[in-house]
Order: C-alpha cells, then structure tokens, then sequence
C-alpha cells in the first residue's frame, strides 16, 4: 500500500548562506501550544519542571535549551518545542499539536542581527535580546515569533503557509547586508 | 578651478564621471558639484519658472539651484543635488528642465513675460475660458516649469528598510555632534551619530580654525577614529535624519548606492527607522542670502560655500572673487582666498562698522546692486557712498548670517523662537520630548561655543539615562563672537531672488501683500515661496523678513510657516522600501499548490491565500468548459478540493460549550461528541459576522471552522469576548488552520474514494450526516467530517500539514480512476449556488440571520451576542431586502452579481430599487444561469418575475424569484 510522504514547510528552498549568515530549516520536533487553564500557571509551570526540565516561560522569555525548549507565544500561551507532551500537563492546560503549524528558520552568523533589523521593529541587539529572549512581532509583513537561541543565532517562526514569503524575505535582507560588505 | 594645497581629497585618484554627455575628472571624495567647479563648469540647469541659468549656489543639501538627473532607464533619479551627489566612475548625469540644450533653452522667453508669471499667476491667468485649462493651460505648464522627469519605467533598484535603537541618537557631526558623541560614547552609552555626508566633520572640513593646535580635519579625524573603535557608537555616513515622530522615533534616509557603481543585492537607499531615548540635534546652520537684483546667475554663491569648495575640495569657483555680506563671518572667505592665493577683488559689507582688512579692500556702508553675465557672473554693480560702479568679478560669495537648522525640534509642532540678537529662529527646548540643541542649530556659532553646547547636552541626556557623567574637558579652540546687522533685501528695482527654486522674488511677496495675502500661510501659498523641493531652506528666513516688513510687522509677530517631514526629499520607492513585488504582501501557499500548479490551475487570490480557481483537462478553452466539467463530476462521481484556508480554532476548557453558546446564534453545548453543527455568528449590533460548522471532539473539546475571509476577524473577535467580555469562564482556544491540511471529497462515490486510502474502510450505515471523528489514512492519524458544501454525499479529510501535498496527490489521482478528479473555486461556488450555501457574498456585513432566512437559527433558550440588537424591530420587518434565489425566464439568460431587482413593470431608478443579486453563476445542473439575491419580501414572492438591471454591464433579465436551495431540495444526496 502506498504510503503519505512527509514535506517540511522550507523544503527546497533552504538553506541559504549569503555573506556570514546561514538561514536553514529547524526540525523542532514536536510543537505543542500549552494554554494553563484559569489559576493553573503555576502548576503547569511545576509539571512542565517534573516532566520536561523547564518552566512555563514569563513574557518575551524562554525556558529549557536545545532539543526541549518552552518559547512564551503570547498571551497566557507557550509553544513546547521537542518532546511529545507528557500527559500530566493536560489537567492544567489546554494542549493543542501545532508540529505541522509552523515554518521555523535558524539564522546564524555575524550578520545575523543586521539581517533581522531590517524585517522585525523591534532591538533583538545583543546587549538587549539576550541568550534566552524572545518576541511576538512581525518579520516584514508576517506575525511571527522570534528567539535567540545563540550568541549569533536566532530561531524565527511564522506560519508554515508563508514559508516561501519568509525565504524571500530572508534572502532579499541578507544580500542586501552581504553587499553593503 | 583646482586650487594649489588645499583641499582634503586624494589628489592621486582621478575619477572619470559624464555630466550632459561631456567627460570630465574629477577627484575621489568629491561631490558633481566641486568636481564640475573645478572643472570650470558653472552653468548647471534653469530655474524652474523663468528658465533662467543657474549654478551652484551652496555647497550642502539645502541646494536649490544644482539639480540633475542621474542615471537612465529604470534607473533614472531626478532631481538629485550635485552638491550631494558624489561622484564615481560610470557616473552619467544630465541637466534638466532645459530645450534644446542647457546654454540654449528656448523657454527663457520666459523670464521676457515675467510680469505675468508673479505671484499668484496660476490663480489669476488661467481662469477662463474654462475649457482652456485642462486642453491647453496645463499642458503648457507642465511642458515648460518643472523638475526633472521620472522614466515612467518600473524602479529597476532595490531600496530596503531597516530599524535601530540607541540611548543616543545625535544628529550631525559637525563640531557640536562629535563633542556630544564622544562624550556620551566614553561614557559606555549606546550612541548613534548620524550625518547626512559622506564624511563626518561638518563645516571642520570647510574651514581652517585650528582645534588643539591642530586642524578641525584632523581634530575631527582623531575623535572619529576614537568613536569608531568604540562598541557602543555606530556612526552612519550619508544618512539625514528627515523627520522627529512620537516616542522618540526619527526617520532617516541612508544613500547607500548612489556614490558607487551598481553591485548585486545592495539597496540604493535604505529607509532607517531610529529608536532614541535621547537626542541631540547638531544640525548646524544654513547660511542665508541677500536679495538683490539679478542675484540668481551662475558664480554667485553662499561665501560658506566658497570656503567649503577651497578648504574641503581645493576648488575656487572664480579667479577675482568678491564678498558681499552684512556680517563678520563672511570676511573669513576672502581671508582664507588670499591665503591660498587666489585674487580677492574686495569685500562689501553693509555695515558701516564692518572691521577692515590689510589683505583686501573693504568697502562699508555698501551693497551690491546688480549683476552682469549672460550664462555666469562677469561684473557687479556696486553702490557706496560714493555712488554706484561697475566691479568685474566672476565670482560673488554672499552672506546674509546663518540659519539655524530648526527643522527636526518643529516636527511635532513646535513653533521656533527669534533671538533678535542673531537675527535667526532658534529651536524651543522641550518642542521634541528628549531632543536637545546644541551648537550652530541652537545659535551658537564659534567653535568653542559647539563643542561646549555638544559636550553639555550630552552630558544631560546621560543624567537622564541614568548613568554617571564624565567631568568636562574642551579642547582650546576659537570663540569669536557672530557679529551681524540684519539685510535682507537691496533696495532698488529689478527682481530679487528668495526662492531660487520655485522663482520667487521680492518682488512678489511685495505683491502678495499688496493684493492681502498678508499671513505667511498665505503668502506662500500664493507665491510658492518655499513650496519647491528644497523646501525653502535658503529662503524662508529672507521671506518672512520681507513680508515682515512689507506689512509693517516684525518677524516674531510674523510667524513661520510649518516645519514638516522630511528634512530633505526623500524618494517613496524608499518609503516603501521592501513593497516592490514578492515585498508585497506575504503570500500564502496551500500544501497542495504545488501539486495544483502542475496540473495548469490558474490560481485566484483571498485573501492572502492563493487557490485554484480550475483545474483545465487538455483541449478546455476556457475557464467556463473547465468549471462546468468539474460540477458534473462532482455531481456525478467524485470531486477532491484543498479547504485548508478555512479558520482551524482550537477551543478547550470546562467552559467552552458555555462559549460557544454565547459567541454562536444557535445552541452549542448540546452538541453531541463525534457531532458537528453548522453554526451563525452575530456581531453585537445583530448582523451577521460569519458561518461554518464546528465539531464536537470531546466533552471540552470543540474545533470551530471560519470563513477563509474571516478567519482572523472571529480568532479577534474570540479574544475579545474572553478577554473583555468573559474572563470569568476557563476556556482556551489557539488557532490551527495551519496545522492540518483538509480536503473535501464530494460525490456520490466519495465513500468509495475515502475506502482507497483509509486504513478502516467505512461502511454504509458508518459516519452519518454531520459525523467526525479520528481516522487513519495510509498509515496516518487524521480527522474526517461527515460535512457538505456541495450537497452531495461529501466529507472532509484532514491529516497533519506535512502529509498535505502527499495526500491531495493520492486523492486526485484515485479519485481520476473513479471517473473523478480535482475541482476549484469557480466549481465550488457553482456547487454551492445550486445548493442556496450563502458565502461572505451574501453575509456581507449588512444583513441580518433574519434576511437569509436563518432567522429562527437564534436560539431563544440562550443569550448570545448580537441577540438583542438583531431583534430591533426595523430589522425584523418583513419588508425588508430578504435572501432568494432567481432563475432567467425571458429572452435574456444572463444574471449579474451586482445589479439590482425591481418589480417587472417598473421603471428601473432608484426610487424603485428592489434589491440586488449577490452570486450568479451557469449551472450545468440545472441548464440555467442560478443566482442568490436580496429581494423585498423575498420569501412571499416566490413565483413572480421581476426585472434584473445592471446599469454598468447594460444587461436586462427578466427573473422568476425561486426558492434558494435549487438543486435537490430535500437533502436526499448529502444525506444518503
């Protein structure tokens, strides 16, 4: 019997190295939104400890390292990225799979940060946007999310329908730092 | 010409450039301004009304006289200021606003009709006869007054947009702006200074004071190499600062590729938005002319600008120079002139105090009068105490004092003060919140006086940021006074030049006054003193005097027009930097695009989605033969169509039947898990805001479906009623139309299809009408809905988003071997007209659950939004436009989305205006032309013919009025 084959949003069009940055697909694995219930965000926080080595991520931070990550997403919402989601978080939060949601880019080098300033509105410079930092905002026209997740390397994400729109507007900003020299 | 030892450029590079197809050199760091100087070249374009010839007349970005056109084609830049633009090799530039040629325009017959060309000639010559405005007056016009032109080609350059964030933002690097950053950056803060040259230095680069005992270039030098090494300072050459905003945002235009040949990738221009806690304005000062008669030939300039092209470029625009100013400043030029040996003919100041010279001849007390020269400067008319003499001389340098750069601390409204004692508009503390002035733009003019002002705003701002500040320590430099007596305009006649670049003379805002056009708003408008693109930086000032004195008040009482952004032009493909094509908009791709693409489907936008609008089979011409097609096989087998745009929302929590029930018009938390119900959303004024079914899947788990249109409109307005209106209730909803990919299968063998892949076949008593639940296609676990939009048998098919193109694939494909295939929008609408399914054409923002007849679909067992105000009485009356369906019955088969409907015999105006046609499509179903449409007491007229007229298309159809639902009107085929 035949079988589905699986696409990741980026394929085919990454990566892309211009200049000192790289942009290249992140496989994050599984991707689970978490929304504790009223009055649960701290039991949630101390179940996601228990089963996962993190806690719930206060506004515009994130929790955990690589391979097992928890990036706030907004209001009262956190995206784990990596493991499948260990039962015990669903009595206190609402659990909802967005694995497949989601196009998530890694841009790394010294360029990197020249590179997002010209898509996001917001200082993701180094002495501000640290190790462990992270927002809601757009990436040119696109709501997206946007972490550090290394000294010179951010993890973006937006919806996985803009996947080619994010390439573009990745590489249309990255030759243009890569020119400037 | 170029000028024995002076000048701060490499002499050793020659760079080669064309202006008006004539090659010449120049050197590298000059402008096409000091390279066609040294040149010999004065003449650069005509002025914009008179076609008068005209030179450079400053040596910055306040030029209003120098302007070209760069470049060709799609690259073709007007109106750049050669006193900006630098110049490289390949560097093309063209005079403009010139026929036939620069040194013959034949529009100079203009400046012969001058007396009918003053102020307020638009508004005077031009009204009658009426007709001759549009056919022969604007022509004319725009043929002989204006700019440079645009190619009319697409922008062929990339222009991008960036962000920055600073504690500091310091604007301008003259003396006061590299005092303010060195002490800000020593003292660890994030600084961004920020100058609109090329190099950073200000007028240290066009003068010769000496800064600690060595020179301002090489002082300068010094502090910018300390600056640069320093993490926390970013310097940005070529960038203006063009406009103070809220919160402490300027806007900023950085020249990245107009002083370079072309490279791959890099941006002409890049559009800064700078983010400060603090500002320093340094913005230094304009030097302002005097008006006299025939002021505006080539070889008269600003005598800072003549110091600049000898001290910054080793250029002297003339061999005999003479000064003409009212004020001490000026008296340097002919000073630094004889220095560097060139022939100084004499200074005229109009002062009769003015200090003497034993390097030149001073004449006090005296003024200039008039010029000579046809295409440039070759004498001067002198009038002294002594009476009036002809002086030859090629080169005139004027000063009438220095302006203030004021422009950004009035950009959120701030009105400047007048210091009487400079004679000059100041900038009023605290008019830009954060922002302080420092050095020549805040009236202080010496050397010492600037860096004082920029060490001393520095040192505030780093107060108020909280950090510890440096002790003072100013380098030993001059700290001559400013001395001036005001002169604004020559007494005598002919005409006298304000505005160099819209041709406005004193003589016009005499006349301006004299017809009561006395308010400076009104003046410059009907003069257009300060309209052009230069703004009026060299002209405001000298105006308002003029006007000032013309209506007998003084310049305070006078007032100054409105300072606004930009500072200096800046290009919209700029502004809109990143907009230019795939910049757009973000596009959004469904995972079977691709697949649908290379089956040949034209794909139509909503929204930011794309789709496929057909699917063609080989020999179909048009998209109607592909539509029809696809409606039959639906009909008679079975259709596969991406629905994966519709809103995906996630609802959970104890609370969320309870929510559903309150943000739907119907009953919710009844439903049944492994159920899904059609649902109608109401807004708070009781129309209808959006349809779609939602599905149960556990006891507080529910998915709702949206519109594509209106997908995110209900996601807001779901945060709006748990956030605003029901905090208290524990629900939690995201959404997840991206993660799954869902595909309608639709037809009587749509059970058959769904048996190829799905790991449990279905039987036939198995999934009932408006059934869901978890499934396994192929291996993997999915989700299938027992739903229709078409009214045959028909579900849906959702598997995680990676499986997407894999799985539309495998149902294409096996659904071609049912007879079957791909179907697209214009088919799903058609499916859906025959079925009376009501799209956002319908529920378009005005109608009511009452006027598609879903009236009753309003639970009364609950509250819900929209409940009560969608029971006012006006929106139950039964005479209101209600939904029915309409089918052709005369000799005209068309019916048009769009027109409207009346009653068959009448006369078809808007006093009889019945209703409208929302949706028309040809159903092959049915052999006829099925539509959607609001009628007055729709409902009670079925059976009657009206009339359809669209006024636009010219289409006239006569129409019985049908029930809705056309096509299998029981249900029978969805349900069975």
């Amino acid at each position: 019997m035949a079988e589905l084959r699986a696409n990741s949003p980026c394929a085919g069009a990454l990566p892309l190295v211009i200049g000192s940055v790289m942009a290249r697909e992140e496989d994050l694995g599984v991707i689970t939104a978490l929304l504790p219930y009223r009055g649960r965000e701290t039991a949630l926080s101390e179940a996601l400890k228990a089963a996962h080595g993190m806690a719930f991520p206060a506004p515009n931070r994130a929790t955990g390292k690589v391979g097992a990550r928890a990036i706030w997403a907004g209001r009262d919402q956190a995206l784990l990225l990596g493991p499948v989601p260990d039962p015990a978080l669903c009595e206190h939060a609402a659990l909802s799979d967005q694995s497949d949601g989601w196009a998530a880019v890694r841009l790394e080098g010294a360029g990197a940060e020249a590179v997002l300033a010209r898509l996001v509105p917001v200082d993701l410079r180094a002495q501000v946007f640290k190790r462990g930092h992270t927002v809601r905002s757009q990436v040119q026209h696109m709501a997206g999310s946007i972490t550090r997740v290394g000294e010179r390397a951010f993890l973006i994400l937006v919806f996985r329908s803009m996947a080619a729109t994010l390439v573009h507007d990745l590489k249309t900003a990255m030759e243009a730092v890569a020119a400037r020299g | 010409m170029r000028v024995a030892g002076k000048g701060v450029l490499d002499r050793s590079r020659s760079v080669p450039f064309r202006f008006d197809g004539v090659r010449y050199a120049g050197l590298e760091g000059d402008t096409l301004a000091s390279a066609l100087l040294a040149n010999g070249v004065r003449l650069l374009g005509r002025s914009f009304k008179y076609h008068r010839p005209r030179g450079v007349l400053t040596a910055g970005s306040e030029e209003p006289n120098a302007l070209v056109t760069v470049g060709r084609g799609g690259r073709q830049t007007p109106n750049t200021r050669a006193t900006v633009q630098e110049i490289y090799e390949g560097l093309e530039a063209r005079s403009q606003n010139a026929w036939p040629s620069l040194k013959y325009d034949l529009l100079s017959v203009n400046t012969l009709a001058a007396p009918f060309l003053g102020a307020g000639f638009y508004y005077k010559t031009f009204m009658w006869p009426k007709a001759f405005w549009e056919k022969l007056y604007e022509p004319a016009i725009r043929r002989a007054a204006g700019l440079g032109a645009l190619s009319g080609l697409p922008d062929a350059d990339r222009y991008e947009r960036a962000y920055a964030f600073c504690d500091l933002l310091v604007i301008g690097a003259g003396p006061a702006g590299l005092m303010a950053a060195l002490v800000a950056g020593r003292a660890g803060a994030d600084v961004i200074l920020a100058d609109e040259d090329m190099r950073m230095g200000g007028r240290l680069l066009a003068e010769t004071q000496q800064i600690e005992g060595r020179s301002g270039q090489v002082w300068a030098g010094e502090v910018l190499a300390e600056l640069a090494a320093m993490e926390n300072v970013r310097l940005m050459t070529r960038t203006t600062v063009a406009g103070a905003y809220d919160q402490g945002t300027f806007a900023a235009l950085e020249r990245v590729g107009h002083h370079r040949a072309r490279a791959e990738g890099q941006p002409l221009e890049c559009f800064w938005r700078i983010v400060a806690k603090r500002s320093v304005l340094a913005a230094g000062a304009l030097e302002r002319p005097i008006a006299f008669a025939d002021n505006d030939r080539p070889g008269i300039m600003m005598a800072g600008a003549v110091r600049a092209y000898l001290n910054r470029w080793g250029v002297c625009p003339g061999r005999a120079v003479t000064v003409f100013a009212n004020n001490d400043d000026a008296h340097r030029t002919a000073r630094d002139l004889v220095a560097a040996g060139v022939d100084v003919v004499a200074v005229i100041d109009s002062r009769a105090e003015a200090p003497g010279s034993d390097l030149f001849e001073v004449h006090r007390g005296a003024q200039v009068v008039g010029t000579s020269g046809r295409l440039g400067l070759e004498a001067i008319t002198l009038r002294s105490a002594a009476g009036e003499r002809r002086v030859e001389t090629d080169c005139l340098a004027v000063s009438g004092g220095w302006n203030p750069s004021v422009h950004l601390s009035c950009h959120m409204n701030g009105r400047p003060t007048w210091r009487e004692d400079i004679a000059s508009f100041v900038p009023t503390p605290g008019a830009v919140p954060g922002m302080m002035a420092a050095g020549a733009c805040n009236g202080a003019f010496s050397t010492l006086a600037c860096l004082r002002e920029g060490a001393e705003a520095a040192r505030a701002a780093l107060v108020e940021l909280g950090r510890s500040v440096p002790p003072l320590d100013l380098p030993a430099t001059e700290d001559e006074p400013y001395r001036l007596t005001p002169l604004w305009a020559v007494a005598g006649k002919g005409r006298a030049w304000l505005d160099f670049q819209n041709d406005v003379t004193v003589k016009d805002v005499r006349q301006a006054v004299a017809e009561n056009y006395r308010s400076v708003e009104h003046m410059k408008r009907y003069t257009t003193q300060g309209m052009a693109t230069d703004q009026g930086k060299s002209s405001n000032v000298t105006a308002l005097a003029v006007l000032a004195d013309a209506t007998g008040r003084g310049i305070p009482e006078t007032g100054t027009t409105s300072f606004r952004p930009p500072y200096s032009p800046i290009a919209i493909a700029a502004l809109g930097a990143g907009g230019q094509g795939k910049g757009f908009a973000p596009e959004r791709f469904t995972t079977s695009h691709k697949a649908s693409r290379e089956r040949g489907a034209p794909m139509i936008e909503a929204g930011l989605w794309y789709r496929p609008s057909t699917f063609p089979a080989p020999g179909e011409k048009s998209w109607r033969q592909s539509c029809d097609r696809e409606v039959r096989m639906v009909r008679a087998a079975v259709g596969v169509c991406d629905v994966s745009t519709l809103g995906k929302i996630d609802i959970q929590g104890p609370d969320a039947g309870k929510f559903l029930d309150f943000v739907y018009a119907n009953m919710f938390s009844t439903l049944k898990v492994g159920r899904v119900r059609y649902g109608l959303m109401l807004r708070e004024d009781g129309t209808v805001m959006d349809d779609g079914t939602t599905a149960r899947l556990g006891e507080h788990h529910f998915l709702m479906t949206t519109t594509t249109a209106a997908a995110g409109d209900v996601m807001r307005h779901l945060e709006f009623v748990s956030q605003g209106l029901r905090p208290d209730w524990d629900v939690r909803f995201t959404s997840v139309t991206e993660q799954w990919a869902q595909f309608a299968v639709a037809g009587p063998k749509s059970r058959a299809l769904l048996n190829e892949l799905l790991d449990a076949p279905l039987e036939a008593g198995d999934w009932p009408f408006m059934a869901c639940g978890p499934v396994r296609v192929l291996g993997v676990a999915g989700r299938l809905f027992r739903i229709s939009f078409s009214g045959e048998q028909a579900y849906e098919l959702a598997v995680p988003a990676r499986y997407g193109d894999s799985l539309f694939r495998a149902l294409v494909a096996r659904a071609e071997g049912l007879g079957g295939g791909a179907y697209g929008m214009e088919a799903l609408n058609v499916l859906r007209l025959e079925k009376g399914f009501i799209t956002h054409a319908e529920i378009h923002g005005r109608v009511t659950a009452y006027d598609i007849g879903m009236g009753r679909m309003v639970s009364a067992k609950k509250d819900c939004i929209g409940k009560t105000m969608s029971q006012r009485p006006g929106l139950m009356e039964a005479d209101r436009e209600r939904l029915v369906g309409l089918k052709p019955v005369g000799a005209v088969k068309l019916i048009t989305s769009g027109a409207h409907l009346f009653a068959k015999g009448a006369e078809p105006v808007r006093e009889n205006d019945q209703g409208y046609v929302t949706s028309a499509a040809y159903s092959p179903t049915v052999g006829h032309v099925v539509a959607l449409g609001f009628l007055r007491r729709g409902p009670e007229r079925l059976g009657e013919v009206v009339k359809m007229v669209d006024h636009l298309r010219a289409v006239e159809t006569l129409c019985e009025v049908v029930d809705p639902v056309i096509f299998d009107p029981e249900g029978g085929r969805m349900r069975g």
